[in-house]
């Protein structure tokens, strides 16, 4: 056993701009593989010294405390805008956003579609598990129709709060965006494929094609109330009918 | 082409030019160097915006100009733009500015310069496009949410609306600062003779890093990443953040006064006032002097900081003090604060978009004299 | 003989499972014993099924297991 460990015999480790601060995200939360492979993207194409994350207001406000590259904290909501004037006025630089559905859908959809709508050469990493989990498990613009959180207590019923945003479909037809698509992370498979996709948007960033915005739908076994493997299973069986996985538009 | 840039030759020399106030804060932010100006339309400052786009800087210079879909998202990109230790600035009027508060608080939260211009229109609500004063308060006593304050900056003229945007820009930098030129509609529409100053080269990025090592341009390998947010859990931190914020503040109050005084020397009645009204009062001391009242305008420049401290000498050698403002007195406030309340200080303005008129003035200024 | 091993960060580890649920091969569990965070931590209970597919590495959110594979 000794023998296989050994730095030549790595096949999985910690990606090297993951840092060693414990991530405050809760067990099982898929926050941390979306970090791991936004983390692990960036290092491959060798940008570590040229990215500027953005960090949005929700679970992932702290996502600066964890990947090693510089960061700025966007008010909630307006991370897409202040992505534009950062790649704007550094063309040459790596610009990603990182945000939610609360953060994305709901407070700020106008700077999502605005963004995307200009084309800025950004990537947005939106993950949506159809609740507000930093606020305690509020409704959010993508919880399901009927499913219960701390403002919809009984089920989220359509007279009163309308229906799940499907926001990822309303920026395909946007003429700025050149790659739109939905993954999850929940198994091995899904994580080896949303990388691919992550590192297409990345390269679509640099290449000025467009913006690109990869959904991850996620979890929050907090928010959910039950284990991280329930989570996966639940997320399978009632996110994914509502938020089929797979690309929506790739115009590159 | 971007960055480095020698000038076009058309710019590289002073110019005088026959512009509006609004244009004047264009040309000048283009020959200051700026990066970047991230704006939407409302009157009556639209011009700015109108002047840029005619401009085309990023022909020249490569400074980034962009219309956003909103002021909310205007300011946030000049907080990003800030982030990176570019040069950048947003303009609006009263309303947007109103919209533009919890970028300029992430701004002052963060510690990070930019320029704010605020061509004021009568309030509240959306009032009317007619020039105001009635964004004092909103500008000199936080605006936004949380203990911060704006370097705030009162032009009266087509000249300083140019000058200041350096000023401006100068400031923010040298203490990590939000600044703001608080004009007023009758300052940016107004049509006069200004002095531009030769172009500047924008930084090259190479400078920026010198200059603002905080600045967010991507992490070399060695150094800590540069992290911009004004989170912080842990209170007792948080209360160290503030009370670092409050010593920059003293540190401005004490090297950053600016004022200017016509005919104080010998002066028994100061009218005070900034921005149009401070040009209505101007004529309203030579009406007042001819008729023999020995009345002095104290213009502060800085509206915040205040000139208390010089206004709080007046208070043994003038008998009594008039404000003059376009609104329903607010900078009054101040003053009674800066002499400690020891002589009499009267408010006189009009509200809504009316600019008195120089008679209109002089009768307020008798009533204080032969009360 | 095991053609692979991990290595668990067991400081990071919150005891989410997912580690245990993607392992095809059952090697690990959550043990008895808490770290400093009050969490069970993942641990080897058949380190000689392990087969280096690093499965459980890439679902870990903390990215507190490294794999090895007999190469």
């Amino acid at each position: 056993m000794e023998t296989i460990i050994k730095p030549e015999n790595i096949v999985y480790g910690k990606p090297r701009l993951i840092n060693n601060n414990p991530m405050h995200y809760c067990p099982g939360c898929s926050h941390g593989v979306v970090h791991n492979l936004v983390a692990s993207v960036i290092d491959e194409m060798g940008l570590a010294e040229k990215t500027i994350g953005i960090a949005p207001v929700g679970c992932a406000v702290f996502a600066y405390k964890y990947l090693d590259i510089d960061w700025i904290e966007a008010a909630h909501g307006r991370a897409p805008a202040v992505a534009t004037a950062v790649k704007r006025l550094n063309p040459d630089k790596m610009v990603f956003t990182y945000q939610g559905d609360g953060d994305l859908a709901a407070i700020g959809t106008g700077e999502t579609i605005h963004a995307c709508n200009r084309g800025e050469n950004i990537v947005i990493v939106y993950v949506n598990n159809a609740i507000y989990g930093m606020t305690g498990g509020q409704m959010s613009p993508t919880t399901l129709v009927d499913m219960k959180t701390a403002t919809c207590p009984y089920g989220r019923n359509v007279a009163l709060n309308g229906y799940p945003l499907k926001i990822t479909e309303l920026l395909v037809p946007l003429e700025g965006t050149c790659l739109v698509a939905r993954e999850a992370v929940h198994n091995v498979a899904a994580i080896k494929k949303a990388k691919k996709m992550l590192r297409k948007a990345f390269e679509n960033a640099m290449a000025g094609k467009g913006t690109s915005i990869i959904e991850f739908v996620a979890t929050c076994s907090a928010g959910w109330k039950m284990s991280a493997g329930q989570a996966n299973n639940w997320m399978v069986e009632n996110l994914f009918p509502a938020y089929p996985l797979g690309v929506l538009k790739d115009r590159v | 082409m971007r960055q480095g840039f020698t000038c076009l030759l058309n710019n590289s020399m002073a110019e005088i030019k026959l512009l509006k106030g609004n244009e004047a804060i264009a040309h000048a932010a283009i020959r200051y160097g700026a990066d970047g100006y991230f704006g939407y339309p409302i009157t009556p400052q639209s011009e700015i915006m109108e002047t840029l786009m005619d401009e085309q800087p990023w022909e020249t210079t490569g400074m980034v100009v962009l219309q956003a879909e909103s002021e909310v998202a205007a300011i946030n990109m000049v907080y990003g733009g800030a982030a990176c230790g570019k040069r950048v600035l947003t303009s609006s009027s009263s309303p947007g500015i109103s919209l533009k508060q919890e970028g300029i608080s992430y701004l002052a939260g963060t510690e990070l310069p930019a320029l704010i211009v605020n061509v004021m229109r009568g309030g509240p609500g959306l009032g009317t496009i007619q020039p105001s004063q009635a964004d004092y308060f909103q500008a000199v006593k936080g605006g936004g949410h949380g203990d911060y304050r704006v370097i705030t900056l009162a032009p009266a003229s087509v000249q300083e609306m140019a000058d200041y945007v350096a000023l401006g820009f100068d400031l923010a930098f040298k203490y990590r600062n939000p600044a703001m030129i608080l004009a007023d509609g009758v300052i940016g529409q107004l049509m006069e003779k200004v002095e531009l100053a030769p172009q500047k080269l924008r930084r090259t990025e190479a400078e920026i890093r010198k200059e603002c090592p905080w600045a967010a341009l991507g992490r070399p390998a060695g150094r800590q990443p540069n992290i911009h947010t004004s989170l912080e859990l842990d209170s007792t931190v948080w209360e160290q953040y503030n009370i670092r914020f409050q010593a920059k503040y003293k540190a401005i109050e004490a090297n950053e006064v600016r004022y200017e005084e016509l005919y104080c020397d010998d002066a028994g009645y100061l009218i005070v006032a900034f921005g149009a009204a401070a040009r209505i009062s101007q004529k309203v001391v030579e009406i007042a002097r001819k008729e023999g009242i020995k009345v002095g305008l104290f213009r502060p420049i800085t509206l915040w900081p205040y000139p208390s401290k010089r206004l709080n000498s007046y208070k043994n050698k003038v008998k009594s003090i008039l404000t003059v403002e376009l609104n329903a007195g607010q900078m009054v406030e101040d003053v009674k604060l800066a002499v400690d309340c020891q002589i009499p200080v009267t408010y006189f303005g009009r509200m809504g978009g009316i600019i008195p008129t120089p008679q209109e003035v002089y009768n307020a200024l008798k009533k204080i004299v032969n009360p | 003989m095991a053609k692979g091993t991990v290595e668990i960060d067991t400081a990071r580890c919150k005891g989410c499972e997912l580690c245990v649920v993607a392992c095809p091969t059952g090697v690990l569990a959550l043990g008895k014993v808490v770290n400093a965070k009050g969490y069970y931590f993942a641990k080897m209970v058949k380190p000689g099924d392990c087969i280096g597919c690093a499965g459980c590495g890439y679902v870990c959110p903390d990215a507190c297991i490294t794999v090895y594979k007999q190469k």
